[in-house]
């Protein structure tokens, strides 16, 4: 697959024009660039940054922060099998090691004639019907042993992913309960033109009337945000769509993009209309890259409609149009500011706050960053007003949510309820037989125990950015908090020493938990850095990443205890094995040259 | 200048030191504390350490380690220390964190070993020495707290004479031990 060197440079040629050689651009210039020969060679970072003017640190810099991105050759198919715990309970370790071992190849690398590679990759947001991979990118869900197999002589066969059945590739919805949003018709330009109709103030007036608060978790009110964008002076304002559902357990975004996208880009447009924005940027995750044709397809449908472009529906002056920038595998740039960085062509790391993103956001411009979600529920407001939608869900959370539901449960998928639903009424509705704990909004939510069940879904109760992950009784909640601390361990983004360190640790000691080497010791350790990190970390990632282990250690405390060993305290590597080496470089096998373990 | 609470007490502290993989920074930076080490001496006495020469030691309050886990022989002298004190104390970087000491862990101990012993200038042939007398290094050098449970980290490269001090007097007069900058620094 190598190209010969002329080749190479004029189709980089044409990635830096076809980005206007914008160095904005560079996390969409990195991906095109390494499209070309499946992994960014050095000559490559030189050339980019020669032609954006820019030192090669700095393209380095981003190009080390993103997981997809790679530095050095990859097999012509990339395998990457989601490790969530959800597809860990599907047994996707099994169907890995089989499949390593078909292949002949380990965990990360490259089978020596440079066919495929393969690894892990954090959640990639099909745990209600996993396990699931990505094949260049692409996602395949519902794997099992025999489709393991199919895709092994696809590959061996040397199939291009594109000729693959299609039947390999099919998502389901898996609409499990619809109400006011995913239950009800909606007539593309219907919500804008109620909007018009009203005006922008009037409008922006029934959004706040509604009360909508954000639904990727931290429920900030809508209506307020738009308000303060549009009152930011500036000469530019820019819509944001955060569709980088990175959370382990949340897939409620991927639905609405791929079954209601109109709906998510009339609501930017909407944003666009009460801000005076002009510009819209959709943030979509490396892990949905299959959903980036038909959205665009979606684009252009809206633009041919008058719905989006210059001049929407006749009305002059309100131009609006939508572009969208793929993510490379980064959880942390769900994070809003993080995400700006990473639409600028930056590492993902979050800024300080404030300026908060409406005043100086992407490109030091007022910023509106909305989630897929609240993007939809704006239209809802549109059609039905501001006092219609109060009426829905509780006195602070109102209208509905969309929570995605996996785990130990018999339908698993996408339950719509008004705010104020009990756990345990989504329990039942899922058909979950004998829960022992939900994990709601993933591994930085708030893990329920049975007695917590009567608890209710809202905002001043269990606030959720949407993942509700169901564990039977004969889960070890050790095990799903082991997984969590690897997972924020892995997506760190270094900035901060508290997190970046602390994760380090954090999935360390329970690596030591695991191996039955800690001791009480080790747990205590586990609640000190808990509270390092909750207060010392720059950002939410690090602030919540020991939140699961204090949530399960609180409440499932035997399925640590039963790992730990009845002693003061256990080194977590074995010393007589550490002197092993120089043992054989002095010849010595005197009783002083070991130390079997006495303590 | 300094207070120290009157010496009603009727049994002096206990206090055991030792340096492990460390280069005595810390020790002598324990006597930094210059005259205090006088109104040191009207608190506490000394088991096993570097100014008593004793060679084991026996129960005691504290045990101060400075120094990271290089061989064997520190294993057995941290985990003596460990069995007889009630509290143990990390005292400096290396004890911390593995420290200057810990730069080997990137290579492997057995190639160092024999590039030392054996690689001679103008023709001297010499071997890694095997005498059982010597101890035997780990591959790596950890800090103490992966060897042993340790109840406070004092960083510090090395700590200086004045944290010391108000760390051994908070501790030895019952306060929770609290250094705060500019005191607490890591280089």
């Amino acid at each position: 697959m190598t190209k010969t060197g002329k080749a190479h440079e004029t189709e980089l040629d044409r990635v830096l024009d076809r980005n206007r050689r914008d160095r904005g651009r560079l996390v969409q210039i990195l991906r095109e660039a390494q499209a070309i020969e499946g992994w960014i060679p050095p000559e490559t970072v030189t050339a980019i940054a020669q032609g954006l003017g820019m030192a090669i640190g700095e393209v380095e810099s981003t190009l080390e922060f993103y997981s997809f991105f790679y530095r050095r050759p990859r097999g012509d198919y990339v395998v990457l099998f989601s490790d969530n715990i959800t597809d860990r309970m599907l047994g996707n370790q099994a169907i890995f090691e089989h499949m390593a071992r078909r292949f002949g190849v380990a965990r990360g690398e490259v089978s020596p004639d440079g066919l495929v590679s393969l690894d892990f990759t954090s959640c990639t947001g099909l745990c209600d019907q996993g396990p699931a991979i990505l094949v260049n990118g692409i996602a395949i869900p519902k794997m099992t042993l025999r489709r393991a197999d199919q895709i092994h002589d696809l590959i061996r066969s040397k199939v291009p992913v594109s000729d693959w059945p299609k039947d390999l590739f099919e998502i389901d919805h898996n609409i499990r309960r619809a109400d006011m949003l995913l239950g009800s018709d909606f007539m593309p330009g219907s919500a804008l033109k109620a909007a018009i109709a009203m005006g922008p103030e009037a409008f922006l007036t029934e959004v706040k009337r509604s009360n909508l608060r954000g639904r990727g978790g931290a429920g900030f009110t809508t209506g307020v945000k738009w308000e303060a964008a549009k009152k930011a002076q500036a000469d530019e304002r820019f819509i944001v769509c955060n569709a980088d559902e990175g959370e382990p357990g949340t897939f409620k975004d991927r639905v609405l993009l791929q079954f209601y996208p109109e709906r998510v880009f009339e609501g930017m447009a909407l944003a666009g209309f009460v801000t005076g924005a002009r510009h819209g940027l959709v943030y979509l995750r490396g892990e949905y890259l299959y959903l980036l044709a038909p959205l665009e397809e979606k684009l252009a449908e809206l633009r041919a409609g008058r719905l989006l472009g210059r001049a929407i529906q006749g009305v002059e002056g309100f131009d609006f149009d939508i572009e969208i920038h793929m993510g490379a595998g980064a959880y942390i740039c769900g994070e809003e500011t993080a995400l700006i960085e990473s639409l600028e062509g930056k590492a993902g790391r979050p800024r300080i706050r404030p300026p908060f993103p409406v005043v100086c956001g992407y490109r030091n411009k007022p910023t509106v960053v909305n989630n897929v979600e609240t993007l939809c529920k704006v239209t809802e407001i549109a059609l039905q007003g501001g006092a219609g939608y109060e009426g829905f869900g509780t006195k602070q959370s109102t209208g509905t949510k969309i929570l995605s539901v996996s785990g130990d449960c018999e339908r698993p998928g996408i339950y719509e309820y008004p705010f104020g639903v009990r756990v345990g009424q989504v329990l039942d509705d899922c058909g979950a037989r004998s829960p022992k704990a939900v994990q709601i909004s993933g591994p930085a939510g708030t893990c329920l125990g049975i007695r917590e069940f009567g608890r209710r879904i809202a905002f001043e109760d269990v606030p959720t950015a949407g993942a509700f992950m169901v564990f039977g009784e004969h889960r070890d909640m050790f095990a799903v908090a082991h997984n969590f601390a690897h997972f924020f361990a892995h997506e760190s983004c270094g900035f901060c020493t508290p997190c970046r360190v602390g994760t380090a640790i954090q999935a360390k000691i329970m690596d030591k938990i695991a191996a039955g080497h800690a001791t009480q010791y080790e747990m205590n350790e586990l609640q000190h850095l808990h509270d390092v990190m909750r207060t010392g970390s720059h950002c939410g990632l690090g602030q919540t990443a020991g939140g699961a282990i204090a949530d399960t250690i609180g409440k499932f405390r035997d399925d640590y205890e039963q790992k730990l060993a009845r002693k003061d305290f256990e080194p977590a590597f074995d010393l007589d094995a550490a002197l092993a080496r120089a043992r054989a470089v002095t010849g010595r096998d005197d009783a002083d040259s070991h130390m079997l373990d006495h303590a | 200048m300094f207070h120290v609470a009157p010496t009603t007490r009727k049994r002096k502290v206990r206090i055991a030191t030792t340096s492990l993989s460390g280069c005595f920074g810390c020790h002598m930076s324990l006597l930094d504390i210059d005259e205090r080490l006088l109104a040191l001496a009207e608190l506490v006495e000394f088991d096993r350490s570097p100014i008593t020469d004793i060679k084991h030691c026996g129960p005691c309050d504290i045990a101060i380690v400075e120094g990271g886990v290089c061989n064997a022989e520190n294993v057995h002298v941290l985990r003596e220390l460990r069995a007889n004190a009630k509290v143990l104390v990390a005292l400096g970087a290396c004890a911390v964190n593995g420290g200057l000491p810990a730069q080997r862990n990137h290579l492997d101990v057995g190639e160092c070993l024999t590039r030392v012993y054996t690689h001679r200038s103008e023709g001297m042939k010499g071997s890694v020495p095997s005498d059982p007398e010597l101890p035997l290094l780990l591959d790596k050098v950890h800090p103490i707290n992966e060897v042993v449970r340790v109840d406070y980290f004092v960083p510090g490269c090395p700590p200086s004479g004045d944290a010391i001090w108000k760390y051994l007097t908070d501790l030895i007069d019952g306060r929770i031990p609290r250094l705060e900058h500019p005191m607490l620094r890591f280089d």
